[in-house]
């Protein structure tokens, strides 16, 4: 049995433990917002934070993240009530089809929490392992840069 | 208004809190997983397919071309392309066979105890060897012979571009089952259409017994035009065989090596020109390779074709272009759609020219650029709505293009500089919708509903593929009524409950549909005064007066047809006339330096003035200019699918390579808005426009920097190094 914590909930996984950490977010915790790209660590759709830090959730396995506490894009705000971050966004254009905006989103919330700068060359340099087709990046940068500010 | 303010968009809360569904998302009860078992040859005949019999068998579903009951054919344009092969093979990755399980991994095994035996036969992969042709065009205008007999220099050019991937970041994923006897089918697509008039064909029912759903979907850029036809007929023949529904989800390098691409494309110029370098006559070759099957092809390189002679007055003019077979998988879709092949060619042999006039390529364009009242190749006099100029213009002194010029001119001669720097320019056009007639057989069809409670809802096949759709939509039918956008919402793409109002595709939506929405809505809002008295001013004044107006029956739908204008005339058969409706204008320049070791490129800044004749929501517009012009940047300098023996050996991101937030400038975006009369409240085009020039622009700059024009894309490190050796 592995033990986990997942948002801030307590967990336990009882099946394959070299399952992606991916693949047991999605199947056996229901937590869908992560999404899978590419499955091989490169895209950074599947980003979540283990302990903190953004890692890609398709190259880790399952018992790699005992006792770890895992953070997904359900941890931030709802429709309802949007985090900053996710406000910024929305202001900015940092979304288009959405499918890398949930990896994307952790990604810069880990960057924004380390409470280092937040210009345009460090959001840039935190956000390239995450790859997005749509926006060109500008209005991604524009978006963290946004919501680290307030 | 609504009109001209960036309203928030409307799909951003879901997808900004991981709640939007895409297909895989979605949670289908007792789903089986489907996978492709492909060929692995390039051309060859099927001799036989055995089971390994070690493997149980009998847990799964396994179908092949025989199990399809009506015609196994992925109908679009030509009937030529089978939904699973049936004895003979055209291109590597083509599906055979396909089989679902309950468990994923357990479906993988079972595709890899699948043994396929060929007969090997003869591929072609060089599309100038290619004796099988697709389609053809020929554009005249003028007399080219008097032309080139007037001519005081002729310059003649051969420029290549390769495929790209669209590279959308959600893979291709479709899922099928059957529920009161109506095939369903759902997933990430761009045409749902498209989709229904393949399934009719292949399950032999009709529109009643077919029904297409389209879910969130995570990026297209046409690669969800067609392919998704493919897998949408893969996903129900196992959905009907194993009697529960079936998913069928691609893993990146199936998506990259099995599904469409951009057509690779030569295109030749010979050019005449006074010395003071006004255009005598053009005449230009274009080849692109079409890959096994027609798809697309045929359409694409009409466009490649009707945007062959750039955005230049030219009183002669010869276009001969051809679509060929060779055996790799199908080309199709991809954003520009043939335009930026042959305005690669087009744009860039200006440098050239320039180095034989001994007249800068700005001064070159500024001669011979459309203006209001030019003809174009095909003989359509642009009436209204010509921003090229001041595009052109405007990219220019904004970006400080002629100072920097001479700037880099001086650093490149210092050899102590670690780099070379330089700035390129490159302008077009854009035909927004489909050709002349193109919209006319299309008769595409969208409307407007208001419920017996008092919801407004838009009605659509246009998909949100991330582009805007819905937001724009909503916000043109808000202000066509005169209400608050947040009081309509828009359907989800769903052939039993939409009407068809075409693909989403070739930069229509917004124009072409979103000029429908309009329409209807107008329609709505004379129905609102004649049975009202008023439009509704408040939420309770709204389901007052939907009360009224729909006292005999639950909703009023309100639904308009496109109607072919009367003074736009095109001859399919001479290629002569109104090509489009109008034409979207783009003018970019880029500043780049290039390391003297490495060779690497380094893009700094991009400037870009596009006249999209109204910008209905801006932020999304430019949303729409920045993302568009960096998967331009990709395809110049990055980005290219290398095949071997037919087939793609960098099929995954480590290997193909797409930017970065690190390898992307910073834009200047300049919006220019010369309004089309007939697109609603003034906009034409915008997605397909910032992916045409990027390519040319980019090589003008490496010239620039480098001195040496370089007619093929991308400019890799690789590339220039071998250039300059």
């Amino acid at each position: 049995m592995i033990k986990l914590t997942v948002n801030g909930k307590k967990k336990s996984f009882a099946g394959a433990p070299f399952k992606r950490l991916l693949d047991a977010l999605r199947e056996d915790f229901a937590l869908t917002g992560t999404k899978e790209g590419c499955g091989e660590g490169e895209c950074g759709a599947c980003t979540v934070l283990l302990d903190g830090k953004p890692v890609n959730s398709c190259l880790i396995p399952v018992c790699q993240a005992e006792g770890a506490k895992i953070e997904t894009v359900e941890s931030l705000g709802t429709p309802e009530k949007l985090s900053k971050l996710q406000a910024g966004f929305l202001a900015c254009g940092g979304a288009q089809c959405g499918i890398c905006t949930p990896g994307m989103l952790m990604t810069a919330h880990a960057h924004i929490r380390t409470k280092g700068k937040c210009d345009d060359r460090s959001v840039r340099t935190a956000l390239a392992g995450n790859l997005c087709r749509c926006t060109g990046y500008q209005d991604i940068v524009k978006s963290v840069i946004k919501a680290a500010k307030k | 208004m609504s009109v001209g303010k960036n309203e928030p968009r409307r799909d951003g809360p879901a997808k900004l809190t991981g709640r939007a569904q895409y297909l895989d998302d979605l949670a289908i009860p007792d789903c089986w997983h489907g996978v492709t078992v492909r060929s692995t040859v390039p051309h060859g005949r099927i001799k036989s397919i055995s089971y390994d019999p070690a493997f149980p068998w009998s847990e799964c579903v396994v179908v092949t071309a025989k199990d399809i009951p009506g015609q196994n054919v992925v109908t679009l344009i030509e009937p030529d392309q089978p939904l699973l092969a049936d004895g003979l093979v055209r291109h590597r990755e083509e599906a055979v066979v396909l089989i679902a399980h309950a468990d994923r991994a357990t479906a993988y095994e079972a595709a890899r105890r699948v043994k396929i035996e060929y007969e090997a036969l003869p591929p072609v992969f060089d599309m100038e060897k290619s004796d099988k042709t697709f389609k053809s065009f020929t554009i005249t205008r003028g007399d080219l012979d008097a032309g080139f007999a007037a001519a005081d220099v002729v310059v003649e050019g051969e420029y290549r571009t390769p495929s790209q991937e669209q590279a959308y970041i959600e893979n291709n994923a479709i899922a099928a089952y059957e529920e009161n006897g109506v095939l369903i089918i759902t997933g990430s697509l761009q045409c749902p259409y498209y989709v229904l008039k393949a399934m009719k064909k292949i399950f032999d029912r009709d529109e009643t017994k077919i029904r297409i759903v389209q879910t969130v979907t995570g990026g297209g850029f046409g690669g969800k035009e067609e392919y998704p036809s493919m897998i949408a007929g893969h996903a129900a023949l196992l959905s009907l065989k194993a009697g529960r529904p079936v998913k069928i989800v691609y893993d990146r390098h199936e998506d990259m090596v099995a599904t469409t691409k951009r057509h690779p494309a030569i295109a030749r110029h010979r050019t005449a020109l006074t010395k003071d370098g006004k255009l005598l006559a053009q005449d230009i070759e274009v080849i692109m390779d079409g890959g096994a099957y027609t798809t697309l092809s045929a359409v694409v390189l009409s466009r490649g074709t009707l945007h062959a002679a750039g955005v230049y007055e030219c009183p002669n003019v010869r276009v001969r272009s051809r679509v060929v077979m060779t055996h790799t998988p199908p080309n199709g879709a991809f954003r520009g759609f043939g335009a930026p092949q042959t305005l690669f060619a087009a744009e860039l042999h200006w440098e050239k020219i320039a180095d034989v006039l001994k007249i800068d390529s700005l001064t070159l364009r500024r001669r011979n650029i459309f203006k209001l009242g030019s003809t174009t190749a095909t003989g359509q006099t642009l009436l209204e709505s010509v921003g090229a100029e001041e595009c052109l213009e405007k990219s220019v002194k904004s970006s400080g293009y002629v100072a920097k010029r001479k700037e880099y001119d001086r650093w490149n001669k210092n050899a102590k500089n670690k780099t070379w720097k330089g700035i390129g320019l490159a302008v077009c056009h854009h035909g927004a919708g489909f050709t002349g007639s193109g919209e006319v057989y299309l008769a595409s069809r969208a409307g407007v509903a208001l419920t017996k409670t008092g919801e407004l809802i838009v009605l659509a096949a246009s998909t949100e593929i991330g582009q805007g759709t819905n937001t724009m939509f909503a916000q043109v039918a808000s202000d066509a009524l005169g209400v608050p956008a947040s009081w309509f919402t828009v359907e989800t793409p769903d052939t039993h409950k939409v009407p068809d109002s075409g693909p989403t595709v070739a930069s229509r939506t917004c124009m072409i549909v979103g000029g429908l929405v309009s329409r209807a809505t107008k329609d709505l809002k004379r129905a609102f005064e004649a049975e009202y008295g008023r439009v509704p001013k408040t939420p309770a004044d709204l389901k007052k007066a939907a009360a009224v107006l729909c006292r005999t029956s639950p909703a009023r739908r309100f639904e308009v047809q496109f109607e072919k204008p009367a003074d736009v005339t095109w001859d399919d058969a001479t290629y002569k006339g109104d090509a489009y409706g109008v034409y979207s204008y783009a003018a970019i320049v880029v500043d780049l330096e290039i390391d003297k070791v490495t060779y690497e490129v380094r893009v700094n800044k991009v400037t870009t003035a596009q006249d999209i004749g109204k910008a209905i929501n801006p932020l999304l517009a430019e949303g729409q200019i920045i993302g568009g012009s960096t998967q331009g940047l990709g395809w110049a300098l990055l980005e290219e699918p290398i095949f071997k023996d037919g087939v793609m050996i960098n099929g995954t991101f480590t290997n193909y390579v797409i930017p970065t937030s690190l390898d992307t400038p910073p834009f200047q975006v300049i919006l220019v808005e010369k309004p089309y009369s007939r697109g609603p409240f003034g906009a034409k085009g915008v997605g397909e426009l910032p992916m045409d020039i990027p390519g040319p622009a980019v090589a003008a700059a490496v010239k620039h920097a480098t001195g040496r024009l370089i007619p093929t894309l991308p400019h890799t490190p690789e590339r220039i190094a071998k250039a300059l050796s």
